[in-house]
């Protein structure tokens, strides 16, 4: 009964904020409405059990990507968008062709009714359950994903550098 | 007791907010926003069926989505300093050199 | 069977030709000349060995074959020669006159570029025209044939750098190859038919066959065709347009392969063939015919030609046309007789005019000569032995050749008699007016005028005659010794052939009676009875009713009668009155313009055949297909995929809002692609 509600509260906030990005024009409030999709999107992970996940999303994304991104909107001093005539193509081809794909992965998965509910909190995503598979069978991803942040940071430092 | 495909729906919705941010919005950085967006509309795909599922290699996959993710952004958002430098200004549509 | 090893007398000019050909920029004139002449003398040598052998073989026709050169199924052909008593005569003449053209040809091309060159195609020539002769199969007589037409198209061009020069070459060749054309549909018949192109096999297997009456059959389509060869190449009616025009090429080149040699190969072909004939009376009565009319149409044009070396082409033609006139009666011998003679004295006659035209320093026109008797005497003298000789004056070789074809012919059509009749008359009356023209009179030309038209004849870039302007000079001795052995042979040639009816023994006719003496058994017709198909060549012994005797006799006074007639006319409009021609032209008008413009026939070919041609191959196979269609299709293609690029290229704009959207309309795709696969 209150899973519903919950549901469509955290939904809707995620959608709100979803649109609020589209539609500001400063980009610092693009990125606030996305702390906030973000934000609800953890609260959902929380009602689906996984308790890991939401928190990782927290701490990563929220915490540290986003806050990443404010400090490049900040450092660059970015202000209002402005209106540039750009490419009508993209709206023209690039809206129908997203329609098309969204209206079919849509049709696809609710035609063939999925059926079965999903309970309040069904996986427990407990942390320790969530390592055992992470140091066994997913080891190797886990390693190489190491080594992909290694090089981003890496690239990182290399890109933004000021050259001398 | 909530139906997996209104998750589903809720993950499209959220995705093709991204895309068309992507494809109409003009500032660098906020087309950046709308990729973290949709991959975190992806995630939800992912923690949705794992809990239906009920295994856990679906939390796993996003915690490696997050970790890619976090690479992507800081990498990129060099590569826009990086723009931002030559070109002093953060609007997509003048940074079009690259064409036949 | 002893082996003559006959390949020797072709292969000497070959060897000559390759290394002239090859070596020869860079030899002297000496060594060019000990190179050519050496060839054909030796083949010549060689020839004359032969023919001492040739009494002793055993058996004639002596065939020799050296090696396969196709099989297919059933059907091969050998490389092999054939040794009879008519390709003994073609070998003797050939190489013979052959040999002293060569040597005149050492003085008359002394000045000329491209020495080498000219001495290798006359080799190649001999190469070639030796295998015509001895091939002992209708494809290796083919090659022969086909070569003669190629080294006759280099030889008229020889002068390249005219456009006339190359335009009579070419002109030469491709009329030849019409003939050509006749003879190998000949040729396929017979391969249908016999299954075999040897001469033997096919002489036999048609010696089973009976006599084709009512126009039709097998063998009456292949005489005619082989006939429409003939006519290529030995420029009968409708395809004799090629030969005057062939006097582009320099003299000796006339002499040898227009006049003495390969014009002949028609008539040997009809010759060698006569088996086949026989048996198609209305082939044979189209030959006949065919030889009459272009003897007296050639014979009309040379009457009024003012190029010396024209009116003797058309005098060439003519005389050809006696020869198949002798033929299309069936009396081969007589043709072949007065191919001999006529080898004798048209070369004679040639190079003569080369002499003439050497001396002059280039002039070829008669308007502009004249008076030149004492002053290039040897010259003279020798033109004159040819002038009679042609005329058919007794006793020079010519009178007897003429004679036994007219008597022949007598024989068999009273109205072609009275063709030939008249253009014997009309042979003798050109050929004195050559002569009055250019020897006698007063000189005509301007002399200045005269050297500065040394391009006209001699025409060659490095033409040095310089030291030749001002008075006329005989010609050095290397031309002259030619000349007067022609000229000795042109006064006895005939000797060999003196009829019965004169008290002679006809040797030639006996001589040659095995060749085609069936044939001229088969000819029905009053004749006197030929010589049994003996292989003895002995003097045949037949003894004509004393009536015919007379007949021959009567005859022959009468042509001896139109030939001084011809004399006294010439002499009389040449000579005495020389303003009588041109008032008779100017009254004659029309007619005297279209017989000088050869009946405008070149200008009939031109818009009949010629000018379609050329039309249709330019606009439709040249712009229409070629360049439209298939040049078209390509560079569309081409341009095709320059568009298609031009299109796909806006693709890469740089805007990177568009590629955003060019990948979500893929993702799209994809989706809708996996859906569809799911669904079905």
């Amino acid at each position: 009964m209150l899973h519903p509600i919950l549901f469509f509260l955290f939904a809707a906030l995620c959608v709100g904020g979803a649109i609020n990005l589209l539609v500001q024009k400063h980009p610092i409030n693009s990125a606030l409405s996305l702390i906030v999709v973000m934000a609800s999107l953890a609260l959902i992970y929380l009602l689906l059990g996984a308790e890991f996940v939401a928190a990782v999303q927290v701490i990563v994304y929220a915490g540290a990507i986003m806050v990443l991104f404010v400090f490049v909107i900040m450092l660059l001093n970015a202000g209002a968008e402005e209106r540039t005539a750009g490419s009508r193509i993209a709206a023209v081809l690039g809206i129908p062709a997203l329609a098309v794909a969204i209206g079919l992965g849509l049709y696809v998965t609710l035609q063939h009714g999925i059926t079965g509910d999903v309970a309040l909190g069904s996986t427990p995503g407990y942390p320790h359950a969530v390592a055992r598979p992470l140091f066994r069978e997913f080891l190797l991803p886990f390693e190489v994903t190491s080594v992909l942040i290694l090089i981003a940071i890496m690239g990182a430092v290399v890109l933004a550098k000021r050259s001398e | 007791m909530v139906p997996l495909s209104y998750y589903l729906v809720l993950s499209a919705i959220l995705f093709g907010c991204g895309v068309l941010g992507f494809l109409l919005k003009r500032n660098i950085i906020t087309i950046f926003m709308s990729i973290e967006l949709m991959l975190n509309a992806v995630n939800l795909t992912f923690v949705a069926f794992a809990a239906h599922w009920g295994v856990l290699s679906g939390h796993i996959f996003v915690f490696f989505v997050m970790v890619v993710a976090a690479a992507e952004a800081a990498v990129g958002l060099a590569i826009i300093i990086a723009v931002f430098r030559t070109r002093e200004t953060l609007n997509v549509d003048r940074v079009n050199l690259l064409k036949l | 069977m002893r082996s003559l090893n006959l390949w020797i007398i072709p292969l000497l000019p070959a060897l000559g030709a390759a290394i002239n050909g090859l070596l020869g920029k860079r030899f002297s004139k000496r060594m060019v000349n000990i190179v050519a002449l050496g060839s054909t003398a030796s083949a010549f040598a060689y020839a004359v060995w032969v023919a001492l052998q040739f009494r002793a073989l055993e058996t004639v026709p002596h065939i020799e074959t050296y090696a396969t050169w196709l099989r297919s199924g059933r059907f091969s052909v050998e490389y092999g020669f054939y040794l009879d008593q008519l390709s003994l005569v073609m070998l003797l003449v050939v190489t013979g006159v052959g040999f002293l053209i060569h040597v005149y040809s050492v003085g008359y091309m002394e000045h000329e570029g491209g020495y080498y060159r000219f001495f290798s195609y006359m080799n190649l020539f001999m190469f070639f025209m030796l295998t015509l002769v001895m091939a002992n199969n209708y494809l290796l007589m083919f090659v022969g044939w086909e070569g003669v037409g190629l080294c006759s198209y280099l030889l008229i061009g020889f002068f390249f750098l005219r456009d006339s020069a190359a335009n009579a070459g070419k002109k030469a060749f491709i009329v030849n190859r019409i003939g050509d054309f006749g003879f190998l549909i000949a040729l396929f018949l017979l391969i249908k038919h016999f299954g075999t192109l040897q001469y033997n096999s096919v002489f036999e297997a048609v010696a089973g066959m009976p006599a084709e009456t009512a126009g039709a059959g097998l063998l009456t389509a292949i005489g005619l065709l082989m006939f429409v060869g003939a006519t290529g190449k030995s420029a009968q009616v409708p395809l004799y347009v090629w030969l005057p025009d062939a006097m582009e090429g320099p003299t000796p080149v006339s002499a040898l392969i227009h006049a003495a040699t390969m014009v002949t190969a028609g008539v040997y072909m009809v010759a060698r063939s006569n088996a086949i004939f026989s048996r198609a009376p209305e082939a044979l009565m189209v030959v006949a015919i065919i030889g009459c009319l272009t003897a007296i149409l050639a014979a009309t044009i040379g009457l009024v030609q003012t190029d010396i070396k024209r009116v003797l082409a058309y005098s060439t033609v003519s005389q050809l046309g006696y020869m198949f006139l002798a033929c299309g009666v069936a009396a081969y011998t007589a043709g072949v007789f007065h191919l001999m003679t006529h080898a004798f004295f048209k070369a004679l006659l040639f190079l003569g005019a080369g002499s003439v035209i050497h001396a002059l320093g280039g002039e070829q026109d008669m308007r502009r000569m004249g008076g030149l008797r004492k002053k290039i005497p040897y010259t003279f003298w020798v033109v004159t032995a040819g002038t009679i000789a042609i005329a058919g004056i007794p006793p020079l070789a010519g009178f007897f050749s003429k004679d036994e074809i007219l008597w022949k012919t007598w024989q068999y059509s009273k109205a072609l008699w009275t063709i030939g009749a008249i253009t014997a008359f009309l042979t003798s009356f050109y050929m004195f007016r050559l002569w009055f023209l250019t020897f006698f009179g007063e000189r005509r030309g301007a002399l200045a005028e005269g050297a500065e038209r040394a391009g006209h004849g001699h025409a060659a870039p490095a033409s040095g005659h310089g030291h030749h302007s001002g008075e006329p000079h005989e010609s050095p001795m290397v031309m002259i010794v030619p000349l007067v052995i022609l000229a000795i042979l042109s006064i006895v040639g005939g000797w060999v052939g003196i009829p019965h009816a004169l008290g002679g023994d006809n040797h030639f006719e006996g001589f040659l009676a095995p060749v085609v003496g069936a044939s001229t058994e088969m000819h029905g017709g009053a004749e006197h009875a030929p010589a049994h198909p003996a292989s003895t060549p002995a003097a045949a012994e037949h003894e004509p009713a004393h009536g015919q005797r007379s007949m021959e006799l009567t005859l022959t006074l009468a042509s001896v009668g139109i030939a001084a007639l011809g004399f006294f006319l010439a002499y009389l409009f040449y000579y005495k009155n020389p303003a009588l021609p041109k008032r008779m032209a100017e009254g004659a008008g029309g007619l005297y313009r279209t017989v000088l413009n050869k009946y405008y026939v070149d200008e009939l070919y031109g818009a009949l055949f010629v000018r379609p041609i050329v039309l249709g191959s330019t606009k439709i196979l040249w712009r229409g297909i070629d360049a439209t269609l298939i040049d078209g299709t390509i560079n569309q293609s081409a341009e095709g995929a320059q568009e298609a690029s031009d299109t796909l290229r806006r693709m890469q704009s740089g805007n990177i809002r568009s590629y955003a959207a060019w990948v979500t309309a893929g993702a799209a795709c994809v989706i809708a692609y996996m859906v569809w696969r799911g669904l079905r």
